[in-house]
């Protein structure tokens, strides 16, 4: 097996100076009755070549979407990664090593957990940002619970327009909490709804911009509300490119900005993994009270400048039943992606591919709303819209992609029973304007 | 420092204060090059990439658009590239060296896997696209599922867990579900032993439920007069790693799962340790009820400096029914006569399957970019080659600990599995701690072992070789471990003390990170505010 160095001779010889007679003498512990007596019935080792052939054959049963005209988003996007990207993700040195808990050999990974959560934080408009969570629903759901032990309340209440997916992945992480979930009407609209919804008990108010329809929204007036009562305000993005042109959380009053990273250096890996970004302002006990890795700069022995794992009195591993989280991982290589991504890009490049999302989206709407009975909903969008169609927007979808089109997503797929006229659609600096011409033509045709 | 005798141009202290050298005028020396942070390189108008111009039109932001600055710096594409290279010159890794963290599997990670992750048909499919593009994504997931359900002789795996506490967190909230289904309000006490990862009393208390510690016997296993005297109609359960974080088989774990079923609790296995057992004992057989599997330990996932891991989370025929939502499901009885898949995503979806998840976990459907890697990491090895990573991964600790044992002290008599547990009475009388050893070891070009757990021995030294050591690396690194033992011995204590001095850096003040926490860079104007 070319991953195992020994040869048959090691092996001998390795026995002999244990002092057993048989590899099985190794394993006398397992129970007799639990001792597999031949090989788990599965396929024997097979070469490079034939695994990559079998691999590949699966890989080619799935449309992928740079082949195909692409307008799916619904928390997570296609955009062009510059090819430096993976170039250097692949590098053996941040590639194959573990969580930096050595920190004399692993200044290269600290470093750039520090550059990264100071450019999340920057972005976010946020004091602080944590070295990175699973994903953007795994953040907010973590945000949730960190706002109920920072205001010592227990009710949260999400909008509905938060994606529905980070909706229900808040309510299990809190399910056997005292943390109670209340989650608003969705519609494409205002927040009326959800200012309405807080009082003196409110720990904190879940607010999506641009929402889950695609639609932005001023945090200012349900800041200065929630503020006054003593809740939280959490905002969340699932479009980190729309922080290029668009006014940041931080900026707008919020207390917690979490979100996925993904359309930042990661590709869309049908899910997973991403990267969730966690920001928040440095008040009260917030930090303490964070989840997740931080990285800390200090000084070695020769004071010269470096960085460390810190504040890990709050984590498992050193509080057991008491830590802030049961997390133990953060997403490392991918936060590296899109630190380097971001590097890449830099103030004046992030802002114009915001722009240039910006831009392909307002012509696809214009484009796709001069269809007769498809109309644009949003009163405001960054890259992402929502269209109500005369027919059911899953139908539509189906018969988009038996022409080679990836037409969006319909809303009932995440909504279930509701808004099934409703498609979301989503334009980045990907789509080229005969993508967009195919598409208008295409739909037209289904229509 | 130096003088600067000759009138020479000199920034030593701010090479210092930048994390570079403090006795070269460029705070390099040779191949190390001094690196600063991207924020004191580059500036808000540099960037690595070319867009095509904007056309300026109109925006329908409904005026939110951003208009304070940022603060983002760029750098063109070879500054990038070499601010990057040379920050990874100064991280150890698998590939440079033997990594013998105990309980985190440090093995080769194959590049095939690599690779594979990267056809466009895996890395460039979009998580909501129709069924009919993605049948191919949903195989992966089948086939995924069939070797990891042969692998532990379990029914039903559950592949959404995002990293091993994902996946302990899915266990537990089954358990905790299936107890609420029947009636079983009152049991909410988690037995676990005191060696257990951290993670396991958190995610404990996570799902609801209060943890009691099981002391370890004298022989680091579980202390079954100790368990037997805790167990009572509130147990939902007991969480164990095994083989366990001493790097012993619990030899008592049948009925250890008898004793928990005949009182009314499941048994939840912590499978960060797998790959001491993976193809020669099947979890199922050991009467666990769930169990994750960290694909980035035992099926060689590369571990990125801290992440992205994967936690398939393997469950029994009464958990089952529990598992999180999406559900795969599959339909092999067609007019076409082949297997066509759909993903369910709501409780709606489910109408008369008998099935009750108790929520999802996270967005979409897991770790593809880890199913992927993982499933070509088996099929590369299939059942044999399997068998194999254990039986070598075994031998590998056990020839450590035949090597050292006579140096260095041996915490539990025996043999052991995949990882060798040595305390620190060996280092009694010296000065010389676990820490200072371990730093030792960093001047000899090793990463150090796992320090200070499992919690249950003092001044614990967790070595894992692995399975893809070969013998002369193995036989280099005893002598090496040997040798600083000795030294230790012989009184060269300042040495171990110092140490590393033969790093990038020498020991960083973490007390001091701590106390006054720098968390990001801010300019220096603010920072001096």
């Amino acid at each position: 097996m070319r991953y195992l160095p020994h040869i048959d001779s090691d092996r001998k010889a390795m026995l002999e100076a244990i002092g057993v007679a048989s590899i099985d003498d190794l394993f006398t512990d397992v129970p007799e009755a639990a001792r597999l007596k031949g090989l788990v019935d599965l396929p024997l080792k097979q070469g490079e070549l034939a695994v990559e052939r079998a691999m590949s054959a699966m890989a080619s049963k799935n449309i992928s979407a740079g082949s195909v005209p692409f307008f799916v988003g619904a928390g997570a996007y296609r955009h062009h990664i510059p090819a430096t990207v993976d170039h250097l993700i692949q590098r053996s040195e941040f590639l194959t090593a573990y969580t930096p808990y050595q920190p004399e050999i692993s200044q290269g990974t600290l470093q750039t957990l520090f550059e990264f959560q100071t450019q999340v934080a920057l972005l976010t408009g946020m004091d602080v940002a944590n070295a990175s969570m699973y994903d953007g629903s795994t953040a907010c759901a973590e945000a949730v619970m960190m706002a109920a032990r920072v205001t010592k309340r227990d009710k949260a209440v999400m909008a509905g327009t938060v994606h529905p997916h980070y909706v229900e992945a808040s309510k299990t992480l809190a399910k056997y909490s005292d943390v109670e979930i209340a989650v608003t009407q969705p519609s494409v609209g205002g927040l009326d709804e959800l200012i309405a919804a807080i009082d003196e008990t409110t720990a904190c108010v879940v607010v999506q911009t641009p929402d889950i329809f695609g639609q932005l929204h001023d945090l200012r007036a349900i800041s200065e509300i929630a503020h006054a009562k003593g809740a939280l305000v959490i905002a969340v993005f699932t479009e980190t490119v729309s922080l290029g042109l668009v006014e940041a959380p931080g900026d707008m009053g919020a207390d917690i900005a979490v979100g996925e990273g993904q359309s930042i250096g990661v590709g869309l890996n049908f899910g997973g993994p991403y990267v969730g970004l966690f920001a928040c302002k440095n008040e009260r006990n917030f930090i303490r009270q964070m989840p997740g890795r931080l990285a800390g700069e200090t000084v070695d022995a020769d004071g010269r400048r470096g960085y460390v794992l810190t504040l890990s009195t709050r984590e498992q591993h050193i509080r057991r039943e008491k830590a802030t989280s049961n997390i133990c991982t953060n997403a490392g290589l991918c936060s590296l992606a899109f630190t380097i991504h971001m590097t890449l890009l830099g103030e004046a490049g992030l802002r114009t591919l915001a722009r240039l999302n910006h831009e392909t989206a307002c012509e696809l709407a214009d484009r796709l709303g001069s269809i007769e009975g498809v109309e644009v909903l949003n009163s405001s969008f960054f890259n992402e819209f929502t269209l109500r169609l005369p027919k059911p927007a899953a139908e539509v979808v189906d018969e988009l992609a038996r022409i080679g089109v990836l037409g969006g997503v319909p809303a009932s797929r995440l909504y279930p029973g509701q808004f099934e006229d409703l498609l979301l659609v989503t334009a980045t600096e990907t789509n080229t304007e005969s993508d967009m011409i195919v598409f208008e033509k295409a739909l037209r045709g289904v229509l | 420092m130096a003088m600067n005798t000759q009138g020479r141009p000199t920034r030593m202290a701010e090479n210092v204060a930048t994390g570079g050298y403090g006795d070269t005028v460029s705070g390099s020396r040779g191949l190390e090059q001094a690196e600063p942070l991207i924020f004191e390189r580059g500036g808000v108008e540099n960037t690595g990439v070319d867009f095509p111009a904007p056309k300026g039109s109109k925006t329908r932001l409904g005026g939110l658009e951003r208009t304070a600055p940022i603060g983002l710096p760029g750098l063109s594409e070879p500054e990038t590239m070499r601010h990057y290279v040379r920050l990874s010159r100064k991280n150890y890794a698998i590939d440079l060296g033997l990594y013998p963290l105990g309980s985190c599997t440090m093995k080769h990670n194959p590049r095939l896997n690599e690779k594979v992750a990267r056809m466009p048909g895996f890395a460039d499919v979009h998580p909501l696209q129709p069924a009919s593009t993605v049948q191919g994504a949903y195989e992966v997931m089948d086939v995924l599922a069939h070797w990891l359900l042969k692998l532990t002789g379990m029914p039903a795996v559950a592949l959404s867990p995002k990293a091993g506490a994902h996946g302990e967190f899915c266990g537990m909230m089954a358990i905790r579900a299936r107890l609420d289904a029947d009636g079983e309000t009152g049991r909410r006490r988690v037995l676990v032993p005191e060696s257990a990862h951290g993670t396991n009393p958190a995610t404990a208390v996570q799902c609801g439920f209060t943890v009691d510690e099981i002391p370890a016997d004298a022989g680091g296993r579980v202390d079954m007069a100790a368990l037997k005297a805790k167990l009572g109609d509130d147990v939902a359960g007991i969480m164990l790693t095994n083989p366990n974080t001493c790097g012993l088989f619990e030899r008592d774990i049948r009925e250890i799962a008898d004793l928990i079923h005949g009182c009314g609790g499941y048994f939840y296995c912590d499978g960060a340790n797998f790959n001491a057992i993976v193809g020669r004992v099947r979890p199922g057989d050991l009467g666990v009820d769930a169990m994750h599997i960290n694909l980035h330990k035992t099926f060689s996932t590369p571990h990125g400096g801290g992440g992205p891991g994967a936690g398939p989370t393997v469950l029994s025929e009464a958990l089952a029914p529990f598992a999180p939502l999406p559900l795969l499901m599959i339909d092999r009885d067609n007019p076409k006569g082949m297997a066509i898949m759909h993903m369910a995503e709501h409780e709606s979806e489910l109408d008369g399957k008998d099935l009750h998840p108790f929520g999802r976990m996270a967005a979409f459907h897991g770790q593809m970019g880890m199913f992927t890697r993982a499933l070509t990491y088996m099929m590369s090895h299939g059942s044999d080659g399997l068998k194999q990573v254990a039986d070598d991964a075994v031998l590998n600790a056990n020839y450590i600990l035949a090597g050292l044992k006579g140096v260095m002290t041996q915490a539990f008599e025996g043999h052991c599995m995949h990882e060798a547990l040595f305390d620190d009475r060996f280092l009694k009388g010296t000065g010389v701690t676990t820490l200072d050893f371990a730093k030792a070891m960093i001047d000899e070009g090793y990463h150090p072992m796992t320090m200070y757990f499992p919690l249950v021995v003092h001044g614990a030294m967790l070595i894992e070789p692995t399975e893809t050591e070969s013998k002369g690396g193995l036989d280099r690194f005893i002598e090496v471990m040997e040798s600083l033992a000795l030294a230790a011995k012989a009184g060269e204590t300042a040495r171990f003390q110092a140490a590393p001095v033969h790093a990038p850096l020498k020991r960083l003040d973490e007390t001091r990170a701590a106390r006054q926490p720098v968390l990001r860079w801010t300019p220096a104007a603010d920072a001096a505010e």
